[in-house]
């Protein structure tokens, strides 16, 4: 609050000094919180909690994901979980099949979601707003109902992946630890590629396809390849995201990696953070993640779905009363907005 | 394909034109709360499963269908007005994705009130005045069916008699059309969003009533119809009522010869298909004009 009051002040060199100085309190902040949440793991003990930091890594993931597409580019896609089935299905599969190492599974798996990802965008690129995000939600349930009837990938029932010693080639663990530093790792690459994207000339061309396509296009942008090259980096992130999962629950089915809900988590992650922005998505997890973890475990207990009714309803509140996501709580606009 | 009789045929196709007749409705009502504010109500669906309880549960009391019908179709426009006052009209500024989650969190709310309320058990209506089988030249065809789509199609005709002809619906389309001008001509554009929220939500409501009789009730039954009423106003055209009723027919008619055809099971990859390569060819949809 009082560094934006600063900033109004016409001063130029007030401005940058001052902007200078936030950066190096951000960097400062950002070490020391990268620093707690590497030696976290030595202090919690209880596996709950690392549970519930794992998944608001994971779910950061898939926002983050979504976010190069759905926030930078403004290419609303629905049907995300497609990537994020692939990831899962296609690691899971390798091992059990021909015994590959998950690590390189979710490599291919990756190889593998781009590709789709490329097949999906190039005819759906065409269409815009609301009919790209139907035609995705669309394409997510061919891909749900596939999967399900598909006896060769195990159809509805799923597959439970054999346990192995707990090795890192192997990818499974007894311990939370492991999964929760392999996840922190994915969080760290999704923030640097997502960092890498928007101070590169790519971020550029993203920002100008969503702020008007055909402008972009009448600038001599080519919108159809710099879309598919959004989309594919986000399908690879998503993929990657769901190698971990399978690894880390060690159980898959169409409904819990190929579900329309799971695209939706990724894009609610993303929009309750701020949508186009580098940590919109971790903090939309880290709301929106122990939210649901906590309601679940104290009101979902009976097998009741109140949690899942609180969970409705808070949605609803931080919608209409963020609507920029919480990112704009911190963000100066907000802040001057208070101002006023 | 062995047994594949021209009756079986003409039945399958009828049937499909019957569902069609339903999810046209389903998707009119997304489709009217869709052309005059372009917001897509992801909550449509839930809209659909509580006026299937509200049936129910009024059939637990031993009330005819059919006045529940008007009770469904009244309590859903409230409903639909409801959620305009207290959620959609605080977001009508904010970014598409904000008004996208607004109605996903409804979404979640309103599924697993039913839930909770409920449980997940499946149910069907206690009374039905609509039994049994019909036969018209020699098909057989479910009652309750054959009336839902015939009130169905009358519904659908009545909101496009109001919409296109009444001063009312003229009102409506004036504020789709230009909210500025159009209360520059007097129009209170606030309560022509709150109407076509009210009529979107009686236009599922008529249609979760008349689907309540010969189908089952679930908190998860909007999920399907949901996302089949979203691919309906796509295929259509977003805004198209017209759209919407030749999109309906297209989907009823194709999922029940994929499901002869090919196989039950992955019908819905069929119709989905369909849809995804004609909205690839006409991007706007078959009657889109945004």
């Amino acid at each position: 609050m009082k560094e934006s009051k600063i900033l109004s002040q016409e001063n130029a060199s007030l401005q940058t000094k001052i902007v200078s100085k936030g950066k190096t309190v951000q960097g400062v902040l950002l070490f020391f919180a990268s620093l707690a949440l590497v030696i976290l793991p030595y202090v919690v003990q209880q596996p709950f909690y690392l549970h519930v930091f794992i998944l608001i890594f994971l779910y950061a993931v898939m926002g983050g994901a979504w976010n190069i597409l759905g926030g930078y580019t403004g290419q609303v896609s629905l049907g995300h979980a497609v990537y994020f089935g692939i990831g899962a299905y296609a690691s899971t599969m390798l091992m059990m099949e021909w015994q590959i190492s998950p690590w390189l599974g979710m490599l291919i798996g990756m190889i593998l979601a781009v590709l789709v990802s490329l097949a999906i965008g190039y005819p759906t690129f065409r269409l815009k707003g609301h009919y790209f995000a139907i035609a995705t939600l669309a394409l997510g349930e061919i891909f749900m109902i596939i999967f399900s009837n598909w006896e060769w990938v195990g159809a509805a029932v799923g597959l439970y992946l054999p346990i192995l010693p707990s090795v890192w080639i192997n990818f499974q663990f007894t311990e939370k630890t492991p999964y929760y530093y392999i996840a922190l790792g994915m969080l760290g690459l999704t923030l640097l590629v997502t960092r890498l994207v928007e101070k590169s000339r790519l971020g550029y061309y993203f920002r100008a396809i969503k702020n008007d396509q055909d402008a972009a296009k009448a600038l001599g942008i080519n919108t159809t390849y710099y879309k598919m090259v959004a989309m594919a980096i986000s399908a690879a992130l998503m993929a990657m995201a769901g190698t971990f999962y399978a690894q880390y629950v060690l159980y898959i089915d169409p409904n819990s990696v190929l579900a329309m809900s799971i695209s939706i988590q990724a894009c609610l992650v993303a929009v309750m953070g701020g949508v186009g922005t580098l940590w919109g998505p971790v903090i939309g997890a880290a709301i929106l993640v122990p939210l649901s973890e906590f309601t679940r475990s104290y009101l979902g207990g009976s097998g009741s779905a109140l949690d899942l009714v609180v969970y409705g309803v808070l949605i609803m509140l931080i919608a209409v009363f963020q609507p920029a996501g919480l990112m704009g709580l911190f963000g100066r606009n907000q802040a001057r907005r208070k101002e006023a | 394909m062995e047994g594949l009789t021209t009756e079986i045929v003409i039945q399958t196709l009828v049937s499909g034109l019957l569902w069609g007749c339903i999810y046209a409705l389903i998707a009119i009502g997304l489709t009217i709360i869709f052309g005059v504010m372009d917001i897509v109500n992801f909550a449509h669906g839930e809209f659909l499963m509580v006026s299937m309880f509200i049936v129910y549960s009024l059939s637990l009391l031993g009330i005819n269908p059919l006045i529940s019908l008007p009770v469904a179709a009244i309590a859903l426009f409230a409903l639909g007005i409801l959620s305009y006052k207290t959620l959609i009209r605080r977001v009508l500024d904010a970014p598409m994705l904000a008004q996208i989650f607004v109605t996903f969190g409804l979404m979640i709310f309103l599924r697993n009130l039913a839930h909770l309320i409920y449980s997940a058990d499946y149910r069907s209506v206690a009374v039905s005045v609509f039994q049994g089988r019909v036969e018209v030249l020699g098909i057989y065809l479910s009652t309750p069916q054959v009336i839902a789509a015939l009130v169905a199609a009358v519904m659908t005709a009545a909101v496009y008699w109001f919409i296109t002809k009444t001063e009312m619906g003229w009102a409506l389309m004036a504020v789709a059309e230009n909210k500025n001008a159009a209360s520059l001509m007097g129009i209170n554009s606030e309560r022509m969003y709150a109407l076509a929220w009210g009529i979107g939500a009686a236009c599922v409501g008529v249609a979760g009533a008349l689907l309540a009789n010969f189908y089952y009730i679930f908190p998860e039954v909007g999920a399907l119809f949901g996302l089949l009423a979203y691919v309906v106003v796509a295929l259509g055209g977003f805004g198209s009522i017209q759209g919407a009723f030749v999109a309906g027919i297209i989907i009823g008619v194709t999922e029940a010869l994929a499901g002869l055809l090919i196989d039950p099971s992955v019908k819905y990859v069929i119709v989905f298909s369909v849809y995804v390569v004609v909205v690839v060819l006409r991007p706007k949809g078959l009657m889109g004009n945004v």
